[in-house]
């Protein structure tokens, strides 16, 4: 029977026990910094329509990333979605790429065909696809998980989705095929309370506390249900699941508890939620608490992370000035992809 | 009675309004059509009006929204479901095609399904390719009725049919469409589903145009006349299925000359289905001076670069070359 496990927030007390380190923890603080500016740059790109069209914003859930990313290995396969900006960059393609896509000029990692819902679609680095259509992703994780147990290999596969998902038939299939052939598939589980406008609790059945978790047990799928605001305990419930699959045991459905700060997308009117409570959830903001962690426990000065920053910063504008100064593909160069 | 200038979308929501208020039996369900009014507002406001049990708000599943509202209109009500964006449709196919479709054929026709469908298509706005596709060809299958209106009027004399119509009803509508506006006839405004409309007369060559293109064509013609003396008659089929041959057909036989335009891809399209019937009528047929032609999207998924996706969708500038060809 399938087990569920709850891993909070770590104490910085624990990062030793755990295996932490100053470097962990420096790549994890910039990861988060850069996905937070990055999207920052791209909500003021779309204010001044120098961007058009989708806009799914990954504000707010940039330790889910961050976390899962640093447990997997350059061999492992990904699943993104729509909403994966923040895949993208924890997972370490270029922002001039990442940028230059959401321009949709030839130099980005799509050749700017993907565009901000397929941002992250990057084989290169083993993101295998995206998908703009909610749910569609699992039973791809499934078929990936089967060619890599069928060929005897080490490799895990990262598929991500949000709440919303697992109320598609595409969840419910492809989840069934993951606990049923012992898949070695992580399903990340994104919760951030809603489904565009809906919440867990009012579109899910048998949700309590708005976890989604017992459609991971429905399966035969171990949970792990991780505070999505730390980027340590989200790498930790990664490292478990992708040690568990490389070594046989099969899936794990990771919930990770998180909350978008912005919109769906910016076209959202945010009639479902208040005001009062996208302040409440900012509380929990990852970035600013892993700064005041960094800087209370000596792992960096505030002047260290202000360097970094400004390094960030720099990279997102020269980001910018790349996919502006890049040429879009020709019509006719169109017709090259459509068929291998 | 009298007539009201207003947007695509406000000409949908105060139709339902309407239909809501005189039949009980009509629930709309679909995600997010109610706190959030629909993400092209075409919902707002009806909740509020119509409390959570006739606006559904439901989970993310295509295929139980078409499939439940399937089952509500087995039980006599009137469901409104909505498709978000007419991509996300493939996944209720089954419900949609192989049973909504054939069960009531299939009960020796003792079943009815008044049921609706809407959706809208999403190409103009750099969504990209699992964002924008217009596929009503798919649909083209007896036992459902597919219409597309391209205007406020029609949208709003459209569905009023199909709230009133005993079979499934595909209502298409365009996400270009929403804003656009115009007079829109107060009170009962029924327009038949399975009739054409003129919607500019002209002599020298037919357009058949398909929704949003509706807009281009017309545009075209004003082009067409104002600098080449080219008068176009645009018909705006409005039902897809079942297509009003009729109107088409004598249209072609008076001005000899075809162009249909649509943002279907060319193969498989109802643009392509149109061009068949006419080579299958000899009178239709042996009208045309010249070969007709189909104005559409290339094969090819819809590019996601604005520019790109610009250039690969039909246009005015498109159908007017197609004419002055045709004509030269
Ligand atoms: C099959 C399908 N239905 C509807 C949509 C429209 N849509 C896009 S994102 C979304 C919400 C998804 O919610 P969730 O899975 O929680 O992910 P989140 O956006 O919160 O990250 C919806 C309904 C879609 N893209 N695909
Ligand atoms: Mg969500």
């Amino acid at each position: 029977m399938s087990r569920v496990e709850n891993i909070g927030i770590i104490d910085p007390s624990r990062y030793g026990e755990y295996g932490i380190s100053k470097e962990d923890l420096m790549w994890m603080w910039r990861t988060m910094m850069l996905i937070r500016r990055f999207e920052e740059r791209v909500v003021k790109l779309f204010e001044e329509k120098k961007l058009v069209g989708a806009s799914h914003l990954y504000i707010g859930m940039e330790a889910v990333a961050t976390g899962v990313m640093k447990a997997l290995d350059k061999d492992d396969y990904i699943v993104s979605t729509y909403r994966g900006h923040g895949h993208a960059l924890a997972r370490g393609i270029p922002p001039r790429l990442v940028m230059a896509e959401l321009f949709g000029r030839a130099t980005g990692t799509n050749k700017g065909l993907g565009g901000s819902m397929h941002v992250s679609m990057y084989p290169e680095l083993g993101i295998m696809m995206t998908t703009a259509i909610v749910g569609s992703g699992i039973p791809v994780a499934a078929g990936l998980g089967y060619a890599i147990k069928y060929r005897g290999e080490k490799r895990v596969v990262a598929a991500f989705f949000g709440d919303g998902a697992v109320n598609t038939g595409a969840f419910h299939e492809g989840a069934n095929m993951i606990g049923l052939w012992r898949l070695p598939v992580i399903l990340v589980c994104e919760n951030n309370l809603y489904g565009m406008g809906g919440r867990v609790d009012r579109v899910t059945a048998g949700s309590t506390g708005f976890s989604v978790i017992h459609r991971a047990l429905a399966y035969n799928i171990d949970g792990i249900v991780v505070d999505g605001f730390d980027p340590v305990a989200v790498y930790i419930a990664a490292r478990k699941a992708a040690e568990k699959a490389r070594n046989g045991g099969g899936p794990t459905f990771i919930e990770a508890r998180t909350y978008r700060f912005l919109g769906h997308n910016l076209r959202d009117p945010q009639r479902y939620r208040s005001r009062e409570e996208v302040e409440e959830w900012k509380r929990k903001d990852a970035v600013i608490r892993l700064t005041r962690i960094l800087i209370d426990n000596g792992y960096a000065s505030q002047e260290e992370l202000d360097g970094i920053e400004k390094q960030i910063l720099e990279e997102i504008e020269d980001s910018v000035r790349f996919a502006q100064e890049s040429p879009y593909l020709s019509f006719e160069e169109l017709y090259n992809f459509i068929y291998a | 009675m009298g007539e009201i200038i207003m947007s695509y979308a406000a000409a949908l929501r105060e139709t339902l309004r309407e239909e809501m208020r005189r039949d009980p039996n009509i629930v709309i369900l679909g995600e997010d059509v109610g706190a959030w009014g629909g993400v092209f507002t075409v919902t707002l406001g009806l909740l509020q009006e119509f409390g959570p049990q006739r606006v559904i708000d439901t989970p993310i599943s295509e295929a139980a929204i078409v499939g439940a509202a399937l089952g509500m209109a087995l039980a006599g009500l009137r469901p409104v479901a909505e498709i978000m964006y007419m991509d996300f449709i493939t996944i209720a196919m089954d419900q949609l095609i192989t049973h909504a479709a054939k069960l009531r054929f299939m009960s020796g026709g003792r079943i009815k399904l008044p049921m609706v469908i809407r959706t809208q298509y999403g190409i103009g706005r750099a969504y990209g390719p699992q964002h924008s596709q217009f596929v009503p060809s798919w649909f083209l299958q007896p036992g459902i009725k597919v219409v597309a209106p391209s205007t406020p009027a029609d949208a709003k004399g459209l569905l009023k049919a199909a709230l009133r119509e005993d079979n499934p009803v595909l209502f298409i509508e365009a996400a270009l469409l929403y804003e656009t506006t115009g007079p829109v006839p107060e009170g009962d405004y029924i327009i038949p589903i399975g009739l054409a409309d003129i919607k500019r007369k002209g002599s020298d060559v037919t357009i058949v145009a398909i929704s949003r293109t509706v807009l281009d064509a017309l545009k075209a013609a004003e082009i067409l006349s104002e600098k080449h003396g080219i008068e176009a008659e645009v018909i705006d089929p409005r039902t897809l299925y079942p297509l009003d041959l009729k109107t088409i057909f004598s249209s072609v036989r008076k001005t000899g000359r075809l162009v249909i335009t649509t943002d279907e891809i060319r193969s498989g399209s109802v643009a392509a289905e149109i061009l068949s019937r006419v080579a299958e009528d000899p009178d239709t047929l042996y009208s045309l001076e010249t070969a007709p032609k189909i104005v559409s999207s290339p094969d090819m998924p819809v590019p996601t670069p604005a520019p790109l996706e610009k250039a690969y969708m039909v246009n005015p500038d498109k159908i007017v070359n197609a004419v002055i060809t045709m004509l030269r």
